[in-house]
């Protein structure tokens, strides 16, 4: 067979390059996530509910106990950045359950037989992940102001902490993808994700600081993502926030695990389909 | 012409289970060819297979002169497919469905509008555009997702199962489609259905898979007229894989693997 006899798809539009193509993709993955987010936000909203309970219950008496040194910070400023991390771990890390949802009906199938690479199927998810959590990060702020929390409301420091947000967000959403991809089943992934979500939050620096924690779990919380990711929220969220580590360090860990995290994804992804 | 899918020795093994056995096969531009057998027997693999969601375990095949294997981009790009399951995104609109599919195709802007606008209409679903597929009745949602199967205009189209669960008349209506698809832009399409009705009513010609193997190929009166005078397309099924099955013994071992099988594909 030459290639002259090859059918070629007879709509003579052009394609545009892979970068291209890879971005478009990714974006319009994202795009539709979002849109189903707008037309039933119950969700989003159900989850806003427990970083509330943690600021205005947990926040509330842990500061009046001193219990906790945090240097220069009060404990509330302390925490409000460990708990707007914390919501975004908690809700980016059953995200994966929608790809599961996706594949029991079958939704997922026709995205994986469309021309998009993989990879950006996986990247778009990431990026809806990652913007679910601004959401969050909003009702966090509001509730962190309304118990007096001293925030820096500058804007370079509220762009700071939504990208740190969004990064984080997608890193700890591709995870979820991955889990998703080699459970397979809803109530395998569950069970994974209860138990992966403690163990994440409470070895790192987002409720106490590394330096009262026992050596054994310095070290797991210092490779663990959220600490960096609590470290470089907790530098720019608040006023008078300091990072532990420099911010290229926090961000660099976390743009580096969520590219590595979406490499294996779209690797994973096709299995969900066979 | 070149045919639009060919398969040769196409084998798909999961693990001890040998779902498609060596199958090779031929679909002509333009026809509908109607993949039939019984649960298990490895349509929904082959499929899969053909649509580059699972790679082949030996044997090769091509759809629209696209090698599966090392082509699958290219052949993405030459196939619409409804799967057997829901694909229509329930929490998206009609429009919302469509449009996201036409930019996954790298659809001019342009074009993509005037598609979902003409999509919408074609599928009577003009009405109902705006609202979420999630209140859509199963007849509406096949349509749309039929429409977006053919949004790009694929030359090769792949139904599995179309009308499955569907009431009489969205059935009809979804077999309208299917013909006026062939008839108006000559995709091809390759379809597989339980239905003996409906495979004799829309397609040129079937092949009745049983046990990963093609058990028969033919036009529907031709299988018809093989088992006898007078016989059905559901008789020529009947014969093609049920007295195989009796002379083979039907074990135990046999029937657990068939329905292990299907499980795993359903």
């Amino acid at each position: 067979m030459t290639s002259l006899e090859r059918a070629a798809p007879r709509a003579g539009w052009a394609e545009p390059p892979a970068p291209v193509r890879f971005l478009w993709d990714s974006w319009t993955i994202a795009e539709g996530e979002l849109r189903k987010l707008a037309h039933d936000p119950t969700e989003l909203l159900t989850r806003a509910v427990q970083p509330i309970l943690w600021l205005l219950v947990f926040g509330q008496v842990l500061a009046r106990a001193r219990a906790i040194p945090t240097g220069q910070l009060n404990y509330m400023d302390f925490l409000a950045p460990g708990i707007l991390a914390q919501s975004a771990l908690f809700s980016a890390i059953f995200y994966g359950i929608s790809v599961i949802w996706e594949r029991d009906l079958g939704v997922l199938h026709k995205y994986l037989v469309s021309p998009a690479s993989r990879t950006s199927l996986v990247t778009g998810k990431a990026l809806a992940g990652g913007l679910r959590a601004v959401v969050q990060a909003v009702v966090v702020y509001l509730v962190a102001a309304a118990v007096g929390v001293h925030l820096d409301l500058s804007p370079l420091a509220l762009i700071g902490v939504t990208v740190a947000v969004v990064i984080g967000s997608a890193a700890f959403a591709t995870f979820s993808l991955v889990i998703a991809c080699l459970v397979r089943t809803r109530e395998r992934f569950m069970g994974i994700g209860q138990v992966l979500t403690m163990p994440l939050f409470f070895a790192s620096s987002a409720v106490y600081p590394i330096a009262i924690m026992p050596d054994w779990l310095k070290v797991l919380a210092q490779v663990n993502p959220l600490t960096y990711m609590v470290d470089a929220v907790r530098g720019m969220m608040v006023a008078r926030g300091t990072p532990s580590f420099p911010y290229a360090l926090d961000f660099g860990v976390m743009i580096a695990v969520t590219v590595v995290l979406i490499a294996i994804a779209g690797r994973l992804y096709p299995r969900l389909a066979m | 012409m070149t045919a639009a899918i060919t398969t040769s020795g196409l084998t798909r093994r999961f693990g001890e289970v040998v779902a498609v056995d060596g199958l090779s096969l031929e679909v002509r531009p333009g026809e509908v060819f109607g993949l039939l057998g019984p649960n298990g027997a490895g349509k929904t693999t082959t499929i899969k297979m053909l649509i580059t969601l699972l790679p082949p375990s030996g044997g090769r095949a091509t759809v629209a002169g696209f090698d599966v294997a090392s082509e699958p981009r290219q052949v993405r790009r030459s196939i619409g497919y409804v799967p057997q399951l829901l694909s229509a995104d329930g929490a998206l609109t009609a429009r919302e469905n469509l449009e996201t599919t036409g930019r996954l195709y790298h659809l001019p802007t342009a074009d993509r509008r005037r598609r979902t606008d003409e999509a919408l209409r074609f599928m009577g679903l003009e009405a109902a555009a705006d609202r979420l597929v999630r209140t859509f009745s199963g007849g509406m949602i096949r349509r749309l997702e039929i429409a977006q199967a053919m949004l790009h205009r694929p030359p090769v189209l792949f139904l599995d199962e179309p009308t499955v669960g569907l009431d009489p008349i969205a059935r009809r209506a979804v077999w309208a489609h299917v013909r006026q698809l062939r008839e108006e832009e000559g995709t091809t399409i390759l379809l597989t259905t339980h239905y003996m009705d409906e495979a004799a009513e829309l397609c040129q010609r079937v092949g009745i898979m049983h046990l990963g193997h093609l058990a028969a190929l033919g036009t529907p009166e031709s299988l018809a007229a093989e088992v006898g005078p007078g016989a059905s397309l559901d008789d020529a099924f009947t014969h093609f894989t049920g007295t195989e099955l009796e002379a083979e013994g039907g074990t135990y071992r046999d029937v657990a693997r068939t329905r292990r099988t299907a499980r795993r594909l359903g």
